[in-house]
């Protein structure tokens, strides 16, 4: 069992990836297969991004263990109003800034599902958003 | 492909080499969407793209893209140089037109994704 912390910055767009990119290196020690890992960072990386672009900055922790790999992503920002539509391919709030980064196309959210075993969101407007991910290795 | 054809081809700048220039791409992705991106299954491939910055070679270490080429003549600050070093991955930049760079390419035999 491991545990590990990142702190994210809002508006940090130099440094995201940076836990993400740590995650990678640890897996690919372990032996993890590559799918697996491309799985796990691809998600937390979209995760960390909407992290700096939507919210106010963030908590990553990452919970390791020999049979998955459980990622939670904790912002104070904003919240999400409406779930089922922050979902939806192509639903984007993304600021002119965030769309020069390269981001803003309303697919991270979708992706991050697509990638994950288990996906949890829990969000309250005002307060912020939690974003729990766990990747098995033997499924 | 090889990537020294690339480079032929595109009368392209390396920016970052790899051990082995002589090895062979066989599928190319033009976006500028980083998170269009990070939906492909497929790697090895080279990202052709006009945006430039940290997060181009972030989202090309998650994808696992070994070659990143840069259209328009692209300015690549340190820190990416770095970043590509770090992850072994390729930079190429060429003056072409992000229309033009596809177009030849395509022509030449690199394949699409989709
Ligand atoms: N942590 C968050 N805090 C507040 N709002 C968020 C958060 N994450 C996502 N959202 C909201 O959900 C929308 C959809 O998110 P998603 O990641 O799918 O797309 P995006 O970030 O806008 O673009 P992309 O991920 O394709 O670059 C965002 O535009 C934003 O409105
Ligand atoms: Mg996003």
């Amino acid at each position: 069992m491991m545990h590990t912390e990142f702190t994210v910055v809002e508006g940090d767009f130099a440094n995201a990836g940076k836990a993400s990119s740590e995650i990678k290196k640890t897996l690919k020690q372990l032996n993890i297969d590559n799918q697996k890992i491309k799985k796990i960072v691809v998600a937390v990386y979209e995760a960390e991004v909407n992290a700096i672009a939507h919210a106010y900055g963030g908590t990553i922790y990452v919970d390791l263990d020999e049979e998955k790999i459980c990622v939670l992503i904790k912002d104070k920002g904003p919240g999400i109003p409406d779930i089922a539509r922050a979902m939806e391919k192509g639903f984007s709030t993304a600021s002119a800034k965030v769309r020069e980064m390269g981001f803003g196309a309303g697919m991270g959210l979708p992706n991050i599902k697509n990638n994950v075993d288990e996906l949890d969101i829990q969000t309250e407007v005002g307060v912020g958003t939690e974003i729990k991910m766990i990747v098995n290795f033997n499924s | 492909m090889k990537i020294t054809d690339i480079v032929k081809i595109l009368d392209a700048q390396v920016v970052v080499g790899g051990e082995d220039m002589n090895y062979s791409i066989n599928h190319g992705f033009a976006s500028d969407l980083m998170s269009d991106v990070l939906t492909l299954e497929e790697e090895h491939l080279i990202l052709i793209t006009g945006l430039c910055n940290n997060q181009t070679i972030r989202t090309a270490e998650m994808a696992n893209i070994s070659v990143i080429l840069f259209v328009r003549n692209k300015q690549v600050s340190e820190d990416m140089i770095e970043l590509a070093l770090e992850n072994d991955i390729i930079i190429l930049s060429c003056k072409y037109s992000m229309f033009k760079t596809v177009g030849l390419l395509y022509e030449n035999g690199l394949e699409p994704v989709y």
